[in-house]
């Protein structure tokens, strides 16, 4: 079907949605038909019987806009992106007291708050990484309601915790109160779902699971980084490969949130010769599709979220959502063979999160990584002088650096201070990477490549 | 038809010597180049033998050709001449021009105090004369800017269609003082050529009066035949140089500039561009000097210092502000690679402004300091002398810079970077290191410091090239923790 023949069908059918929201299996295995269902795809939590739809929409890469010289988050485009997500039976919603600045959740909250409160669930989190006393993090717990403009929070999760293992999370949930806290907070009901998004390595994970094992906590659900790529090709010594962390969760039945399904956007543009391969498979279907596909694909995942920074991939997110394909065995093989891949372009394994923002030297850490990320993905690279058109690649990717990132951010002036490092989720070196971004550039420049 | 082709050839070159002001890609100075190093003045100051003999030759033989043709400034003064003479035939007024006597005092006055400029090294002085400094300094000063915003409109065009052949390049201003002098240069040549077409050519420029020396007894020259010709004056109305003189029948070789215009302009076929060679040379008509233009000089010298500093750029709340930096003192300036010692840099540089024009790394600007006022130093707030860039010696026209490789700029010592512990931001417990990372002459060493335990960077002398890397790129703002001084003589075998 047409994109456009889709978008009208499914703008008129808008009545058809409460049927939709509740006539869908939950529990989607892999049944291969040709033509997938015409509804959003929802999957129930065992725990309490929420119908989460299986794509959620993650507030962290809403689009920005200057303001009286401040940047400031797009009020009318996200409010026109919730209102379609709602419509078309998206009502997962994943914010953070962090994000963009700061002001994810107020924006959240103006949108959602122009719905009904039981059309979709809020997860939020308790993001205290530079102040973790019990002040501080009260606050910002309290906070959240402010700007989210509810009562109560659908899910709600430590932030980030998995680096420095159950240490760290003593330091920061534990020694201070807060999980006393939040447990007692679970009781009263304004918390109806506690949990933790995850980053590190596969023994600090069983740390943490390990006291849902010994009965001390109990992980209602937990959020973790899943993808193709990340599936078997974790990047770096300390973080996990999702198929273990998946395989362990799912012993447990712990229902399972995704994040950076995408890694923030790469996994949508993946360098020619594997587009290519996809295409030949699904000439219809966009590159993103497969990455989201293999993400629903398993059971035993709640909801995938994207970062929608724009009306275009939400439609192209629904419309792959509401013709649910589940990917086949061979399927699931072909892209295992595409990570192989992916894993042999020199990439860096930032996904744009923005948590080692802002660097205090200026640096634009994310922005010189995507940069270089697109132009390695795009063919903007050049391997060797001996290259036939290694002068156009040259000024591409020198000009394209320029427009890309102000001269005084760029990676030649990071001084591997170090500050960024603990707060990378993919545990980047980035003063590493930086670095050796720029000796490409200094080759580049020097024509010593 | 002589006409036709001084004309074009005029274009021409002022087209080829203004874009190559223009031009800050360095697309152009392969074909370009030499159309700077055939000046005269440059090509004085570089020894250059070939190029002044062969000046002087093609006056000999055909007159002030340089003048009409050559020089951009007088092609300028033509065009702008041109613009008020087509004005006023308009008007029905056929008579911009009449003949005057040559104004001797004024004349060869200024050309005596400029080659004593020359001599004594008075450049501020000799730059503010020469003909191709000004131009140089009004291109790059005023037209410059003009052209680089038109290329960023291109640029940020391209950047959306995805294109790179256009990009983006930084506009400013690089010396408010030399920014004047260029402005009012532009404003007095242009009301001169205005009113009285050569004046500026024929009375000041002294590149002018050193080629009459020679134009006077040119082979060829425009001769009147007295007999046919029939005192109607028209060559002697049009006449910008203002040369003529109809009266006497004689025409003033000295200040004839070739344009070859009353040729066309006599109907009677009096005026005549033939071999004259060895004919009495024409008597100066006796005439007083009175100082009927005063030339306004020097009083742009005395504009205060270049205060202009660019205003803190407001940023995105998710990146720490960057302070500007400032310019640190420097006891000895520091003139680019390729000059051989400063005193020989600026006994030669012409401040014609091209290397500033060009200079891809924002770092040569005019000099603030009167001794070498509107001559190029470089300074490293902006760029640094990066290692594979040797565009302004390539085209330095007065051989103030050499012309020098890659290779041979390593040997070029302009400066040395000294260290200033009391702003290093290792002094504040921060790992750093930048200098010594891109240091390209590896001249910079990190040691641990024993009271402390943090590791500064120190440097040695005898491998640094003074190239500003670590200045450009030390994190302390806005006076850099490491600093380059220059040096009187940078290379070593002397």
């Amino acid at each position: 079907m047409e994109r456009r023949d889709f978008i009208k069908i499914t703008g008129a059918g808008a009545l058809t949605l409460g049927a939709a929201a509740v006539g869908c299996a939950p529990k989607k295995t892999a049944s291969a038909t040709d033509e997938g269902p015409e509804q959003m795809v929802y999957r129930e939590n065992p725990r309490n019987g929420d119908k989460v739809s299986l794509i959620g929409f993650g507030c962290m890469r809403w689009p920005m806009i200057e303001k009286d010289g401040q940047r400031v988050i797009d009020q009318d485009a996200v409010n026109e992106m919730v209102d379609y997500a709602i419509e078309h039976g998206i009502n997962y919603f994943d914010t953070s007291p962090a994000y963009l600045m700061g002001q994810s959740e107020k924006a959240a909250g103006i949108a959602l708050s122009r719905h009904p409160r039981d059309k979709y669930f809020i997860a939020t989190k308790l993001s205290n990484f530079n102040n973790a006393t019990p002040e501080a993090s009260i606050r910002m717990y309290k906070d959240s309601f402010e700007q989210l403009k509810t009562d109560y929070f659908d899910y709600y999760l430590l932030h980030a915790i998995g680096s420095g293992g159950v240490a760290a999370f003593e330091q920061r949930y534990v020694q201070n109160g807060m999980m006393e806290f939040l447990v007692k907070e679970k009781e009263a009901g304004r918390i109806r779902n506690l949990g933790f998004s995850f980053h590190g390595a596969p023994g600090e994970f069983d740390e943490l699971i390990g006291l849902h094992d010994s009965g001390r906590y109990h992980w209602d659900f937990v959020q973790i980084e899943m993808n193709f790529v990340d599936w078997n090709h974790a990047d770096g010594r300390r973080n996990a490969n999702a198929s273990y962390l998946y395989e362990e969760l799912d012993k447990r039945g712990i229902p399972i949130v995704i994040m950076e399904p995408l890694l923030g956007g790469r996994l949508a543009n993946v360098p020619d010769a594997i587009a290519r391969q996809m295409k030949e498979r699904e000439p219809d279907k966009s590159v993103a599709s497969w990455a989201f596909r293999f993400c629903g694909t398993y059971p035993r995942v709640l909801c995938t979220l994207s970062g929608m920074t724009n009306m275009d991939p939400l439609l192209d997110n629904v419309n792959t959502f509401t013709h649910f394909k589940p990917l086949t065995e061979e399927e699931l093989e072909f892209l295992e063979r595409m990570a192989t891949q992916m894993m042999e372009y020199p990439i860096v394994n930032c996904t744009d999160c923005k948590y080692c923002m802002p660097c205090p030297w200026g640096i634009d850490i994310p922005g010189i990584f995507k940069h270089y990320n697109t132009s390695v993905t795009e063919g903007r690279y050049a391997q060797t002088q001996e290259q036939k058109d290694y002068q156009k690649l040259k000024k591409a990717y020198l000009v394209s650096y320029d427009r890309a990132i102000p001269t005084l951010r760029q990676a030649d002036h990071c001084i591997h201070c170090g500050e960024c490092l603990s707060h990378c989720p993919q545990s980047i070196d980035i003063p590493r990477q930086l670095q050796r971004i720029n000796l490409y550039v200094e080759k580049l420049k020097q024509d010593t490549l | 038809m002589l006409k036709k082709i001084r004309v074009a050839l005029a274009i021409l070159f002022w087209l080829g010597i203004t874009l190559l002001f223009l031009d800050f890609t360095g697309a152009l100075h392969g074909w370009l180049g030499w159309m700077a190093k055939v000046q005269f003045l440059p090509a004085v100051l570089a020894l250059n033998v070939a190029v002044i003999i062969g000046l002087v030759l093609l006056t000999l033989v055909f007159g002030r050709i340089y003048c009409s043709v050559i020089c951009p400034l007088g092609v300028f003064q033509d065009g702008v001449a041109h613009l008020n003479v087509a004005r006023k035939r308009k008007k029905k007024d056929r008579k911009p021009y009449s003949f005057s006597p040559e104004m001797k005092w004024l004349r060869y006055g200024v050309w005596v105090l400029f080659v004593i400029a020359i001599i004594v090294g008075v450049q501020a002085l000799v730059a503010l004369l020469a003909p191709y400094s000004a131009w140089g300094r009004i291109v790059q000063n005023l037209f410059q800017p003009v052209y680089l915003w038109v290329n960023n409109l291109f640029a940020s065009i391209a950047e959306r269609a995805n294109s790179y052949a256009f990009y983006d390049k930084e506009v400013w201003l690089r010396s408010l003082p030399t920014f004047f002098v260029a402005l009012v240069t532009l404003v007095v040549v242009v009301i001169l050529a205005w009113k009285n077409g050569r004046t500026y050519c024929n009375t000041i420029c002294p590149v002018g009066t050193t080629l009459s020396f020679f134009s006077r007894f040119a082979m060829f020259r425009p001769v009147i035949d007295a007999e046919k010709c029939k005192n109607c004056k028209v060559c002697e109305h049009n006449c910008k140089a203002a040369c003529i003189d109809i009266d006497r029948h004689k025409i003033d070789y000295s200040r004839c500039v070739d344009c070859f215009n009353c040729l066309e302009d006599c109907k009677f076929g009096a005026l005549k561009y033939k071999f004259a060679w060895g004919r009495k040379e024409v008597t100066e008509p006796a005439g007083n000097d009175g100082g009927r233009r005063a030339f306004i000089t020097g009083a742009a010298l005395a504009v205060g210092t270049a205060a202009l500093k660019a205003q803190e750029k407001k940023v995105d709340g998710g990146f720490a502000t960057i302070l500007d930096k400032e310019v640190p003192e420097r006891d000895i300036p520091l003139t680019p690679p390729g000059s051989r010692s400063v005193k020989d840099f600026y006994r030669r540089c012409t401040a014609c402004q091209l290397c500033v024009a060009e200079c891809p790394n924002n770092v040569l600007r005019p000099s603030t300091d009167l001794k070498h006022f509107m001559q190029p130093e470089m300074s490293y707030e902006r760029g640094y002398c990066r290692p594979e860039c040797t565009r302004c010696s390539e085209l330095c026209p007065a051989g103030a810079i050499v012309k020098i490789t890659k290779e041979e700029k390593t040997q070029y010592h302009v400066g040395t970077a000294h260290v200033n512990p009391d702003l290093c931001v290792v002094e504040k417990g921060v790992e750093c290191g930048n200098c010594a990372r891109h240091c390209p002459a590896g001249a910079i060493m990190l040691v641990k410091d024993e009271e402390t335990g943090y590791r500064r960077p120190v440097v040695n002398e005898e491998r640094c090239i003074g190239c500003g890397a670590c200045e450009n790129l030390c994190p302390a703002r806005p006076i850099s923790a490491i600093t380059v001084n220059g040096r009187h003589n940078h290379l070593n075998e002397d």
